[in-house]
C-alpha cells in the first residue's frame, strides 16, 4: 500500500453508525502512536525481548505460566521461583488471621448435603412418614436420625453405591431419590438414579420419574451422556414425547455409514416427525445420482467429494451442474428436485445461477434471468469471468445506480458506466471517467460525443 | 504476581490466596516427586492462580497434557491427574494406568477432580478396572475463580445450556457454594436482590446452606453491601449483538481466553532495517489482557471509535517522557532517568501492542460486511420489521456465511419481536435446513427449547415497551466521552446493565410493569448480621454491589458496569462475577448439537 493508498482507505469510511470520529482522524492518530513508538524504540535499542520486558512487570508472568510450562517442563531451567505475595485485607487483623485459619475451603462445606437430608429427614419421626421405616420404629428417635446420616452419608461422601442397598422398600428409594433432588447436587441426583436404575423395573421406574421432573430430566441426561439410547428411546416414547424419540433416533442415524442401511433407518425412524420425511427421500435421491450423470460433465468439471448427506441446497447445486438438462420427470433433474422439496424461488434461482454460470453455460444463465421474470441480478457478485456481452446486460439490470456504478466500473462495462453519468447529468464524472478509457476506443468517442452534445447538460446539470 | 487482584475495592487476592493454599496441601498430601497429567481445559483457569513455580516448589518435576495411549517417561513417585469430571477422559486415564509398565510400577496414581468429584466418572473408571488403582481421589473446589481486580468467572462453560435447556442446576449449586466461599471470606452479605428462576434457585440454597452453618457464625466485616442475581435469560438480546468496547471486539473477532488472546502475527513483526520480509513470525502473536497493563486498563472499556484518540494521547506522553533525558544535567538526575527506562520501555511496547491490534480490529470494522450486519442488527434493537423475513439474513444464507452469524441474527430477531410469526419461523427454519444441513435440526430445537428462538405466541410484541421504559436506544451515542452506557453498543444500552443501574437508582418499584415482562420471578432477602458487625460508612464512600450474572456475561457489560462505577456521582461501585465469560458466539456454540462420532 502506498501512503496515499492507506489515508484514503483509512477515511474512507462512510458508516453511520460505527464510525470512526471525523474531528479526531483515526488514521492520523494510530499513526503517530506507530511513530512514536518507533522513535522511541531507536532510542533504546536492542528491547526485542519482550518477555524480558513483561518480566519488568507489565504483561503479567507468561513465563512462568502454566499453560506453556506443560509444554516446556523439561526445559525448566528459566524458573523464578514465586514470591509468595501475602494476602492483604483491607478489614483490620483479625479478619486475616481467621480468613488463614478457620475458612479452609475444603473443610467449609464438605458434608453439608449430609445436613441437610438430615434436618429434612427429621420429619421422619412424624407418624405419617414414620411407617416407612417400620424395622427401626422401636429405636429412639435419635437413633435413626443417626441411621439416615450414616446411609446418606454413604451415598453422598464416600460415593459407595453398595451401601445404598440398604434402602430396600420402594417408598425408601423413592424417598431417597426426592432427598436427593432437594439437595440440588447433580452428582448425587445421578449417583441415587444410578442405584435405583439397577434395582427397580423399568416400568416402574419410568413410572415413578414421571411425576418427579426434576429427576427425570436428570435421568434422561445421564442415559445421553452414557449413550444408552435404548433406554433412553424407550422412556422417551413411554413419555409420549415422540418427537424427541425421532430426534434421538436421527442422532443416532448419523452414526451409520452404510448410506442404504442409513436410508432405511430414516425410513422407519422418522415416520412420527412429519416434516423430517423428506430426509430419507433426499438421500435416496442422492443416492441415484451419486451412481448416474454423464461422464463428460464429470470430466470437465471433477467433483470435489460425494454427494451423499449433502444439505438440500448443495445436491441442488450439484444437480445443476450435473444433471442440468435432464427431464423434469427424471429423479436426479434440479427442477424435479425443486418442486419436490419446495424450495424458494430465490434460493433456487441463485443456486443455478452459480452453478451454470461456474460452467460458462451462458445461455443458461441468460435464460435464468430472462424467462423467469428476474428483476436484476442485483445479488449476484460473482461472475466467473462471462464476456462482456453478457455481464453488460446483467449489469445494466441492476436497479440501484450507485451499486450499478461500482458493479460496471469493477468488470469495465463503459457503456453502462457513460449511461449513468449521462443519466445523472454529472458531466464531471464524466470527463474524470475519460482517463480511465483507453484513448481513441470506441468508449472514448462515444464520451467526447456527450460531452459535446449539449442536450444533455441543459438543466443546470453542467458544473464546468 | 497478582498485585492487579487488589487494585480494585474488593481485594481478590484474598480469594487468590484462599485457592492457592487448597493447592499446596493437595500437592502435599501426594509425598515424594511428582508429574501432573493435565487436562488441557485446565491449564488456562489454573494459569489464573498458580504458576509452575508454586508447584515446582511442591516437588512437581514433569508437567503433560492428557494422552491416550502410554504415560510419557518421568522418574517420579507421583502421577496426579488433574481433570474435570468428563467421562471421555475417564477413558483416557483407565488407558494410561493399563499401559503402565507393570514392572516400574512404583509410581502412584492420584486423580484431582475440578471443580468436583463425580459419582458419574468414579462409576466409569470402577467399570474400566482401575478404580482401585488410585491412592488418592479428590476434589479441588475452584469455583470462582479470580480475573481480574473487580472480576470473577466460575468458567463453567456449559451453565447456560445447562440451566435452560437441560434443566440440570448443578451449575447453580457450584454458583451458591462459591458464594458461600466468597462469603467466608468476605463476610456476609446484608442485602440479595434478584430476578429470574435460577436466581431464585441461587438465593434459595444460598439462605439454606447459611442456616445449616447457623453453628458457625461469620464474624467478617461485610465487604459487600448488595448481591444482585440475574438470570442471563431476562436478558437474551445482550449478547447476541456485536460488542463495539475495544476488549468486546476483540473477543468477538479473536476470542479472549482465560485473559489471553492469540492474533496474526504479521502486524507485530519488528522488521528490522534489511530484513526480508520472509522471516516473519508464523505463530499466533499471544497477549495477556488485564488491568495489570495500565494501558489496557485505560483504553478496553472504551468504544472502539475512541481508542485511536486514547492511543495518540499516549503516544505523546511517552515520547514527551523520554525528550526529558535531554533535561538531564546531573549524574542524579541521569541515574534517575535511567531508573526510568524499563517502565518507559514496558509502555512503548504495551503501546506498540495495543495500536497493532487497533489496526487489525480497524481492518474488520470498517469493511462493508460488518457494517451490513450491524445495521440489521440496530434495526433490529430499534424495532424495525421485526415481524417479517429480513432479506439481509435471506442473503447471507444463500452465500452460505457462517451459519452462527446466522443464528444470532435469527435469534436477534425473534427475541426483539417477542417470538417470530409462524410463517416467517418456518421459512427461517426451512432455509437453513437445507443449506447447511439437515443435522442442524437438532441445534435449532434447541435454540428454541431455551428460549432464543419461539413462536410468537401472543399477539402483543411487548419489547417496545420494554425498550421505552429502560431507554435501551439511545440516539446519539456520544462514543468519545460517554453519559450513559449506551456507548458500549453505540447505541443500545444493555437490558441487564439498565436493570443493575435501576436498582441503585431509583430502585425497582419505578419499573415493576417491565420486570413482570420479563421471566422469572423477582425477589428481595435479608441476611441478618451478628451485632457489631453493622458498616459504618465513612462520608461519601460508594456501596459496593456484586452482580452475579447466570449463564454467562459479555465484555460489554462488564465495561458498561466499570461506567457505572466510575460515574462521580453515582455512589455505587461493582464487583462482576459469572458462570462464565460469553460472546454472542460462543454462546450460540455452547447451544449447539454436539455431533457425535461416526462408528464405522
Amino acid at each position: 500500500m502506498t501512503r496515499t493508498d492507506e489515508e484514503e482507505y483509512w477515511n474512507s469510511s462512510k458508516f453511520k453508525a460505527f464510525t470512526f470520529d471525523d474531528d479526531e482522524d483515526e488514521l492520523s492518530t494510530l499513526q503517530e502512536s506507530k511513530r512514536a513508538v518507533d522513535s522511541i524504540s531507536g532510542l533504546v535499542g536492542g528491547d526485542e525481548d519482550e518477555d524480558q520486558v513483561e518480566i519488568v512487570g507489565w504483561g503479567g508472568e507468561p513465563v512462568d505460566s502454566i499453560v506453556w510450562s506443560v509444554r516446556e517442563t523439561a526445559a525448566s531451567t528459566n524458573q523464578r521461583p514465586e514470591r509468595e505475595s501475602t494476602p492483604q485485607t483491607n478489614t483490620g487483623p483479625s479478619q486475616k488471621s481467621r480468613s488463614q485459619s478457620v475458612y479452609s475451603l475444603s473443610s467449609l462445606f464438605r458434608g453439608d448435603v449430609i445436613v441437610l437430608i438430615f434436618s429434612e429427614s427429621s420429619a421422619l419421626s412424624d407418624s405419617t412418614t414414620g411407617r416407612l421405616f417400620a424395622p427401626e420404629l422401636r429405636k429412639p428417635k435419635s437413633e435413626y436420625k443417626e441411621e439416615w446420616v450414616r446411609r446418606v452419608n454413604c451415598v453422598c461422601v464416600c460415593f459407595q453405591v453398595v451401601s445404598l442397598e440398604k434402602f430396600r422398600s420402594l417408598q425408601e428409594k423413592l424417598l431417597l431419590l426426592d432427598y436427593s433432588v432437594k439437595a440440588n447436587d447433580g452428582n448425587v441426583i445421578t449417583a441415587v438414579l444410578i442405584f435405583l436404575k439397577k434395582t427397580l423395573s423399568k416400568e416402574i421406574l419410568f413410572q415413578e420419574l414421571q411425576s418427579r421432573q426434576t429427576a427425570l430430566r436428570h435421568f434422561i441426561n445421564f442415559l445421553y451422556e452414557t449413550e444408552e439410547s435404548g433406554l433412553l428411546l424407550e422412556l422417551l416414547r413411554s413419555l409420549g414425547r415422540t418427537e424427541d424419540a425421532a430426534l434421538l433416533q436421527y442422532k443416532e442415524h448419523q452414526s451409520i455409514s452404510d448410506e442404504s442401511r442409513r436410508r432405511d433407518f430414516l425410513k422407519s425412524c422418522l415416520r412420527p416427525v412429519n416434516p423430517i420425511g423428506f430426509l430419507s427421500h433426499l438421500l435416496e435421491r442422492q443416492i441415484i445420482m451419486e451412481r448416474g450423470g454423464k461422464v463428460e460433465i464429470f470430466q470437465k468439471v471433477p467433483r470435489k467429494s460425494s454427494i451423499l448427506n449433502m444439505p438440500l441446497v448443495t445436491t441442488v447445486y450439484y444437480a445443476c451442474v450435473y444433471h442440468y438438462n435432464e427431464a423434469e420427470g427424471t429423479l436426479s433433474s434440479p427442477h424435479n428436485l425443486r418442486q419436490t422439496f419446495r424450495i424458494s424461488e430465490k434460493q433456487f434461482f441463485v443456486t443455478a445461477l452459480a452453478a451454470r454460470a461456474k460452467l460458462k453455460a451462458w445461455s443458461d444463465v441468460d435464460a435464468l434471468f430472462f424467462s423467469r421474470n428476474w428483476l436484476g441480478p442485483n445479488r449476484k457478485k460473482t461472475t466467473n469471468s462471462a464476456p462482456p456481452k453478457v455481464l453488460q446486460d446483467y449489469v445494466g439490470l441492476v436497479d440501484d445506480a450507485q451499486l450499478r456504478l461500482s458493479l460496471a466500473h469493477k468488470h469495465k462495462c463503459h457503456d453502462i458506466v457513460i449511461n449513468t453519468y449521462r443519466d445523472l447529468k454529472d458531466r464531471q464524472l464524466l470527463l474524470g471517467y475519460r482517463t480511465k478509457v483507453e484513448v481513441g476506443s470506441e468508449a472514448d468517442s462515444r464520451i467526447s460525443q456527450l460531452l459535446d452534445n449539449p442536450k444533455y447538460w441543459k438543466e443546470g446539470g453542467a458544473y464546468l | 504476581m497478582a498485585a492487579h487482584l487488589s487494585y480494585g475495592r474488593v481485594n481478590l487476592n484474598i480469594l487468590r490466596e484462599a485457592v492457592r493454599r487448597e493447592l499446596r496441601e493437595f500437592l502435599d498430601k501426594c509425598a515424594g516427586t511428582k508429574a501432573i497429567v493435565w487436562d488441557e481445559y485446565l491449564t488456562g483457569p489454573f494459569g489464573l492462580i498458580a504458576q509452575y513455580s508454586l508447584l515446582k516448589e511442591h516437588e512437581v518435576e514433569k508437567m503433560f497434557t492428557l494422552k491416550s495411549g502410554r504415560l510419557p517417561a518421568a522418574d517420579v513417585k507421583n502421577i496426579i491427574f488433574f481433570v474435570r469430571p468428563k467421562l471421555e477422559l475417564m477413558d483416557i486415564i483407565a488407558e494410561n494406568v493399563f499401559s503402565e509398565d507393570k514392572l516400574h510400577s512404583s509410581r502412584d496414581f492420584h486423580i484431582l477432580f475440578v471443580p468436583r468429584r463425580s459419582m458419574l466418572c468414579e462409576q466409569r473408571l470402577k467399570e474400566q478396572g482401575v478404580l482401585g488403582s488410585f491412592v488418592n481421589i479428590e476434589e479441588y473446589i475452584l469455583d470462582l475463580i479470580p480475573f481480574d481486580g473487580d472480576l470473577l468467572s466460575m468458567e463453567y462453560e456449559s451453565a447456560f445450556r445447562e440451566c435452560y435447556l437441560e434443566n440440570d442446576q448443578t451449575s447453580l449449586y457450584h454458583t451458591a457454594k462459591g458464594l458461600m466461599t466468597l462469603q467466608a471470606l468476605y463476610g456476609t452479605i446484608p442485602q440479595i436482590y434478584g430476578k429470574g428462576e435460577c436466581a431464585r434457585h441461587v438465593a434459595n440454597m444460598m439462605l439454606r446452606m447459611k442456616r445449616e452453618f447457623a453453628g458457625s457464625q461469620n464474624q467478617i466485616l461485610p465487604v459487600f453491601d448488595t448481591l444482585l442475581l440475574l438470570d442471563r435469560n431476562i436478558d437474551l438480546l445482550t449478547p447476541l449483538a456485536t460488542q463495539l468496547t475495544y476488549e468486546g471486539l476483540i473477543d468477538e473477532i479473536y476470542g479472549i481466553n482465560n485473559g489471553y488472546v492469540k492474533l496474526p502475527p504479521e502486524k507485530f513483526a519488528q522488521k528490522k532495517q534489511g530484513e526480508s520480509s520472509k522471516d516473519l513470525p508464523t505463530d499466533p502473536k499471544k497477549l495477556q489482557l488485564n488491568s495489570a497493563e495500565e494501558l489496557y486498563a485505560e483504553i478496553r472499556d472504551k468504544n472502539f471509535n475512541a481508542v485511536g484518540a486514547a492511543l495518540s494521547k499516549k503516544a505523546k506522553i511517552i515520547s514527551a517522557a523520554f525528550e526529558e533525558r535531554h533535561n538531564a544535567k546531573t549524574v542524579g538526575e541521569i541515574k534517575q532517568f535511567v531508573s526510568q527506562l524499563p517502565h518507559m520501555q514496558a509502555a512503548r511496547t504495551s503501546l506498540a501492542n495495543h495500536t497493532s491490534v487497533a489496526e487489525l480490529i480497524k481492518d474488520i470494522t470498517t469493511s462493508e460486511a460488518f457494517f451490513d450486519n450491524l445495521t440489521v442488527q440496530q434495526e433490529f434493537m430499534t424495532g424495525v420489521d421485526t415481524d417479517k423475513v429480513n432479506t439481509y439474513i435471506e442473503d447471507c444464507i444463500a452465500q452460505k456465511d457462517p451459519l452462527i452469524k446466522i443464528l444470532r441474527l435469527v435469534c436477534m430477531q425473534s427475541v426483539c419481536n417477542n417470538g417470530l410469526k409462524q410463517k416467517v419461523l418456518d421459512y427461517y427454519k426451512r432455509e437453513i435446513l437445507q443449506t447447511y444441513g439437515f443435522e442442524h435440526i437438532l441445534t435449532l430445537n434447541n435454540l428454541e427449547k431455551s428460549g432464543l428462538l419461539k413462536l410468537q405466541t401472543s399477539s402483543r410484541n411487548n419489547y417496545p415497551t420494554i425498550r421505552k421504559t429502560l431507554k435501551l436506544w439511545m440516539e446519539d451515542a456520544n462514543e468519545q466521552n460517554p453519559n450513559d452506557i449506551s456507548y458500549v453498543y453505540s447505541g443500545y444500552a444493555p437490558l441487564s446493565i439498565r436493570l443493575t443501574q435501576f436498582l441503585a437508582r431509583p430502585g425497582w418499584r419505578s419499573i415493576e410493569e417491565v420486570l413482570k415482562m420479563l421471566p422469572g420471578p423477582l425477589f428481595e432477602e435479608r441476611q441478618q448480621l451478628p451485632a457489631g458487625l453493622h458498616k459504618k460508612r465513612q462520608q461519601g464512600e460508594n456501596r459496593i454491589t456484586l452482580v452475579f450474572f447466570l449463564g454467562g456475561v459479555t465484555y460489554a457489560e462488564i465495561a458498561a458496569l466499570r461506567f457505572l462505577s466510575q460515574m462521580e456521582d453515582g455512589g455505587m461501585e461493582y464487583v462482576i462475577a459469572t458462570t462464565k465469560l460469553i460472546n454472542g458466539t460462543t454462546w450460540i456454540k455452547s447451544l449447539m448439537d454436539k455431533p457425535k462420532p461416526k462408528t464405522p
